[in-house]
């Protein structure tokens, strides 16, 4: 409209820069949460313990997310439909070939990884709410695209597909509910350790070059078509292990449960976490899982705007999230050493 | 090729609905330099607020009138208490704020009206307009309406002081400051002017989607895709890819074997996406220099 607008001014940048070392957590702190999460299960019941299973899924995808929007400062709200293949892939592959359930879990990635990279090539092109819009039609069409008449054979359409849960191996004495959270941690984990290391090493360091600045970036050499389609291919692959953990932990899939909800909820539980803090996807997760529940319990037929009013809450508290928390916290704990 | 220009015809009609949707989409836009995922929500709101009013007996357009003004107000009201302490938040955060507000109203509109749906009126009759089946009167009022706010909205921006100040608040902020313009209260005067013009959109789209809590969900997608693809920086742009939009969507619908009506949005935006592509900034939009 006017010759003013052509010009964006400064250090007005869509995701805020995170330095590299406050994006993980301290080693002391890391092993805190690890002995809890170990010992945790322990003590609950099945039905808890399930919940701790989704908690980590979900946590798995949010690190996703951040490692796209929060490392690469790309926008997605695509997340559902890699969430959604990565389930489907497991569950057909579990239930029409009989191919055992970790082999199933890489296969999801890879592929993942393949649809994330592919559909990173037009969304080069695309920043902002544009690419917002272009991940969103991805969203709104997965469910449509997997209750197409011809996958029907595999995928059981509309109604879905049902997953038979594992058994612990070697006979151990664990509930299927309790192996599945052991075997979710260790995935999880080794997600989130090899995370951090993506994003200390030479490629994660372009990813935040490209964030903060994609012009300085591609100036210092930095291959920007490159990285921002790896790093859609990455979250993508690590969102599709998301879901195929999901698939069997849930025992069920269906094109419904994979629609733009999810995403948004991936989407709220990364900002309520802090975005580009990857610890803070567990404290996500946990928003996107507890919160509406305790909305219920408050007022049934205003659960919906309790939640808002929650969500208000949080992020006038803290708008960065779960990261603002731990920075003031830690700053606590120096002073009193 | 009757079959054709129907098509495009019936296109145009529905794509009236989406074309004053993104106008509103795109005044915020403009206002604020976020998109509003709540608008669809604000706009049903006030919607339902006309049609408590004209249970009670008030004439259309004084309904019509009351709820413009209701809805400005909610929607300064709104900017000053929800939004403007988010001002320094980063956007991602904002972005969570208008889902918030979407699920509140949404929510609350359940309780207050009730889910079942409800018949609207139209102040246009519903006849067939100029003897085609295709498009009624109604659409057609829609249509003028549209044209009508475009050109409203062009004169407002364009040739008055308080439309130059607004523009220069939402572009260079700083600059804008400078030269004595209160910023903060222009972001609140377009929330007002976006919520008013969202007003309008849904008690013209309620007569033919009728009246319920999500009624807009469908509604408010388009809008988006049309603002985008008609470009964010450019309210002409909006209504172009608001028609563009209900053109794309039916002719999809009709000439590409084996889409029903649950594909014809997926098509609809692979398409607008593949526009994109060509064209970044959309069709209208103007492509924004970046300042290393």
């Amino acid at each position: 409209m006017s010759a003013a607008e052509e010009v964006v001014a400064e250090g007005h940048e869509a995701v805020e820069a995170v330095p590299k070392r406050a994006m993980t957590l301290s080693t002391t702190t890391s092993l805190v949460v690890l002995a809890v999460l170990l010992i945790v299960p322990l003590f609950a019941k099945n039905f808890i313990i399930f919940q701790l299973t989704m908690l980590l899924i979900y946590g798995l995808a949010v690190l996703a997310l951040n490692i796209l929007t929060g490392g690469s400062g790309q926008f997605s709200l695509g997340q559902s439909a890699f969430y959604g293949i990565g389930a489907y892939v497991t569950a057909v592959m579990m239930e029409q070939f009989n191919v055992p359930y970790f082999l199933c879990l890489p296969v999801a990635g890879v592929l993942c990884f393949g649809a994330g990279f592919l559909f990173g090539q037009p969304a080069l092109r695309l920043s902002g709410v544009y690419l917002a819009l272009a991940t969103f039609a991805l969203a709104t069409a997965m469910p449509q695209l997997l209750k197409l008449n011809f996958l029907e054979k595999w995928t059981g359409g509309v109604q879905g597909l049902i997953v038979t849960k594992p058994d612990a191996p070697f006979g151990l004495p664990m509930s299927q509910d309790m192996w599945l959270y052991y075997f979710t941690l260790v995935v999880v984990l080794a997600i989130y350790i090899f995370s951090v290391n993506l994003l200390r090493s030479r490629s994660g360091r372009a990813f935040m070059a490209i964030r903060d600045n994609e012009i300085a970036a591609s100036a210092m050499g930095v291959n920007v078509a490159l990285y921002k389609t790896l790093a859609f291919g990455v979250s993508a692959a690590i969102t599709g292990v998301a879901g195929g953990l999901s698939a069997i932990a849930v025992q069920f899939v269906a094109p419904d449960s994979f629609t733009i909800t999810l995403a948004i909820q991936l989407f709220l539980g990364m900002v309520v976490g802090g975005v580009g803090w990857l610890p803070g996807s567990i404290v996500g997760a946990a928003f996107i899982i507890f919160v509406p529940n305790i909305a219920e319990g408050i007022s049934k037929g205003l659960s919906g705007a309790v939640f808002g009013v929650l969500l208000f809450l949080v992020i006038y508290l803290v708008p960065h999230g779960a990261r603002q928390v731990a920075i003031l916290s830690q700053g606590r704990i120096a002073k009193l050493k | 090729m009757e079959l054709f220009t129907n098509q495009v015809l019936a296109g145009i009609a529905t794509g009236a609905i989406y074309a004053c949707m993104a106008l509103a989409v795109v005044m915020i836009y403009q206002a604020i330099d976020h998109l509003n995922f709540a608008q669809g929500e604000m706009a049903m709101f006030s919607t339902f607020i006309s049609w408590q009013l004209m249970q009670w007996g008030v004439s259309y357009w004084a309904a019509f009138v009351l709820t413009l003004a209701f809805s400005f107000v909610a929607g300064i009201a709104i900017e000053r208490i929800l939004f403007k302490p988010l001002a320094k938040a980063p956007v991602l955060t904002n972005v969570a704020g208008f889902i918030a507000l979407f699920a509140i109203i949404n929510s609350s509109a359940g309780l207050i009206w009730d889910f079942t749906i409800k018949q609207y009126p139209t102040p246009f009759g519903s006849s067939p307009f100029l003897g085609s089946q295709l498009i009624s009167t109604h659409q057609a009022g829609m249509i003028g309406v549209t044209v009508l706010l475009l050109l409203g909205l062009y004169f407002f921006f364009q040739y008055t002081r308080i439309g130059l100040a607004m523009r220069a608040a939402a572009s260079v902020p700083e600059s804008a400051r400078l030269v004595g313009i209160n910023t903060s209260w222009m972001i609140a005067l377009g929330w007002g002017m976006a919520t008013a013009i969202g007003s309008i959109a849904g008690m013209l789209i309620a007569p033919v989607v009728f009246l319920e809590p999500n009624m807009m969900g469908g509604v408010l997608i388009y809008g988006f895709a049309a603002a985008v693809l008609g470009g964010l920086t450019s309210p002409f742009g909006a209504v172009v890819g608001g028609f563009l939009v209900g053109i794309f969507e039916n002719l999809a619908g009709t000439y590409i074997p084996g889409v029903g009506n649950e594909l014809k949005l997926p098509i609809a935006l692979a398409l607008i996406i593949s526009v994109l592509v060509v064209k970044p900034a959309g069709l209208f939009g103007r492509h924004i220099v970046k300042r290393v």
